[in-house]
């Protein structure tokens, strides 16, 4: 047994891992404050990514510039997507509201291909050496990025959401719309902004992994490996989520090993998370971390 | 006290509450024209038996109708010199009115801190500390409670309900049913917090009660409703030594003539005519 193939993988499963806890975060947050399923929150990664190659390619910013940019503009389209579609949905059946998602899934894939074409494109070299080596190991500049900026965005979540005021109003919410209407909390404000706050995290995921791998419509699967994550850790659970996102991470590497080095059934890379969480959610119904009866749909 | 009953006298009402009807769901009418005052400084109770519609008279006031698909079809609710009926509850709140709820609705999963730091909600001043250390004077068990709320008992809840309406500073607060489930020594502190809070920080006070007994002495005016009607008001005095208020609402009396609706002796009183 190759052991160094094998822990390779494990560490890429937790780099990639904690890329999926933080769309499985923003995932939960939609749901958890606004009650919606977002089958369109892989799109959040492929807009995000496309904006921000659109600014460092046709405007030709440097790339903090054009990734700040980037974030500003998704903040301010998730707020508007989620007051122009889905805010007239508020108190409609959960069925017809999945059905909007899935339909802006389906709508801004499309509109992807419209505006920028189908091929994949790969961002400029962004940094100037692309690995160095600590004792040995050799570290690559993207994936260390990619770990600093998933953790960091993990510190950014829970300081907000344990003692920002905006925080503390949108767990209210989250708890009861009636007791945050009581103490001045605008229900209507705290939805936008959780939207908001959802396109923009995932947003940088997206160009995260778009240096890694380039932007292409791949990305937006990120939405559909989200699910696994997220049910797997209790669609309420934030801390769920992460854990959920690494789990799948590591599951879907370790997965690929074992089928590279002994079955060869092959695509076990996509698959083994969705055995996975049929056999967990078989034992806990909400999840490793969930609380609330959950509609099944 | 007299200082306030001279204010009384001359100064409009803080709150007052004309002629309100309320409809929910389009059709069921709750409210059948209320109408009630509540002077600055002072408590104004409003009694009544379950159901009689007085959860409903808050949530007009404070503009929480709309969660529950009701609506003032009627009359008007005045508050500072300002229509509130057609605002909504932010707005409510941030003009100086604040509710706390019936069964405390506290927000369980959260720190009771937490909790007390929500009610400033709407403030941006810097005092909001200091604010948390006069709530912790007034309920000091609030202070060692550092747990989740949901696990502190029905009476902390209830402190911590009305600590965190006092964190937002309100002019007036509105109390949904404050006794509800508490044991009789709990009902007696907190019915002394409530006028203490009353008489230091001038906080004016309208409190929904079923515990008529508590709720009289504690005020110094009150409401009796009954099937979303104000059937009789009158000062604390008036009210202690209403022979039907000490029948039917102190304790006493006999089982048939459970409402005031079965009172002959009983003149209806259209108050806005
Ligand atoms: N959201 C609602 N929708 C329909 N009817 C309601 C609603 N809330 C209260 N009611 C009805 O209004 C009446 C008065 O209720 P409420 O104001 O809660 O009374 P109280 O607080 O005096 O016990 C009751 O008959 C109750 O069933
Ligand atoms: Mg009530």
């Amino acid at each position: 047994m190759n052991f160094e193939l094998l822990i390779q993988l494990i560490i890429n499963g937790l780099i990639v891992g904690l890329l999926y806890g933080v769309v499985a975060m923003c995932f939960v947050l939609v749901y958890k404050s606004t009650q919606v399923v977002n089958f369109a929150q892989g799109e959040f990664l492929l807009i995000g990514a496309w904006v921000c190659w659109a600014f460092l390619i046709y405007a030709e910013l440097p790339f903090i510039v054009g990734f700040f940019l980037t974030l500003f503009f998704m903040a301010g389209f998730g707020v508007l997507l989620q007051m122009i579609v889905l805010r007239p949905m508020i108190g409609e059946p959960i069925i017809s509201v999945i059905m909007i998602t899935i339909g802006l899934s389906m709508f801004f894939q499309s509109l992807m291909k419209w505006i920028f074409g189908v091929d994949p494109q790969s961002y400029p070299q962004v940094f100037e050496t692309q690995s160095f080596e600590i004792y040995g190991l050799n570290v690559e500049v993207a994936y260390l990025m990619s770990t600093g900026i998933a953790l960091l965005i993990m510190v950014a979540f829970f300081l907000f959401f344990k003692y920002s005021k905006h925080g503390l109003a949108m767990r209210a919410t989250a708890f009861d719309q009636q007791v945050a209407q009581s103490l001045g909390i605008s229900v209507k404000s705290v939805f936008a902004m959780s939207w908001g706050i959802a396109a923009t995290v995932s947003a940088t995921a997206g160009i995260v992994i778009g240096l890694v791998n380039g932007v292409s419509d791949s990305l937006s699967v990120m939405g559909i490996k989200v699910f696994p994550a997220v049910i797997l850790g209790g669609l309420d659970s934030i801390i769920g989520a992460i854990v959920g996102g690494l789990i799948i991470g590591v599951l879907e590497n370790v997965a690929e090993f074992f089928d590279s080095q002994y079955f060869h059934i092959g695509n076990m890379y996509d698959i083994a998370p969705f055995y996975v969480l049929l056999i967990i959610l078989w034992f806990k119904p909400y999840g490793l971390f969930g609380t609330k009866d959950i509609e099944r749909i | 006290m007299s200082q306030v009953a001279v204010k009384k006298e001359t100064a409009k009402p803080l709150l007052s509450v004309n002629n309100v009807e309320v409809v929910y769901d389009e059709v069921i009418q709750v409210l059948r024209g209320v109408s009630l005052d509540v002077p600055e400084g002072e408590i104004v109770t409003l009694l009544g038996p379950n159901g009689a519609g007085k959860s409903t008279t808050l949530k007009a006031i404070s503009g929480l109708l709309k969660t529950e698909k009701g609506e003032v079809t009627r009359g008007d609710i005045t508050f500072m010199g300002e229509r509130i009926d057609r605002k909504n509850a932010e707005d409510v709140v941030r003009s100086g009115m604040f509710q706390v709820m019936e069964g405390r609705r506290i927000i369980e999963d959260m720190t009771s801190l937490e909790n007390l730091k929500l009610g400033a909600y709407t403030r941006n001043d810097k005092h909001i500390n200091q604010d948390i250390e006069m709530v912790y004077n007034y309920f000091p068990r609030l202070k060692e409670r550092t747990g989740l709320a949901g696990y502190l008992s029905g009476g902390e809840q209830q402190m911590l309900a009305i600590g965190r309406a006092l964190m937002a500073r309100p002019k007036m607060i509105c109390l949904d049913e404050p006794s509800m489930g508490l044991s009789p020594l709990l009902v007696k502190e907190v019915f002394e917090i409530i006028g203490k809070i009353n008489r230091d920080q001038g906080i004016t006070m309208l409190l929904v009660e079923q515990n008529a007994n508590y709720a009289i002495k504690a005020a110094d005016y009150g409401y009796i409703m009954e099937s979303g009607k104000i059937v009789l008001d009158g000062t604390k005095e008036q009210l202690l030594s209403n022979e039907d208020v000490k029948e039917f609402y102190l304790g006493g009396g006999n089982e048939e003539r459970k409402s005031f609706k079965n009172l002959k002796s009983y003149k209806r009183r259209k108050r806005w005519l």
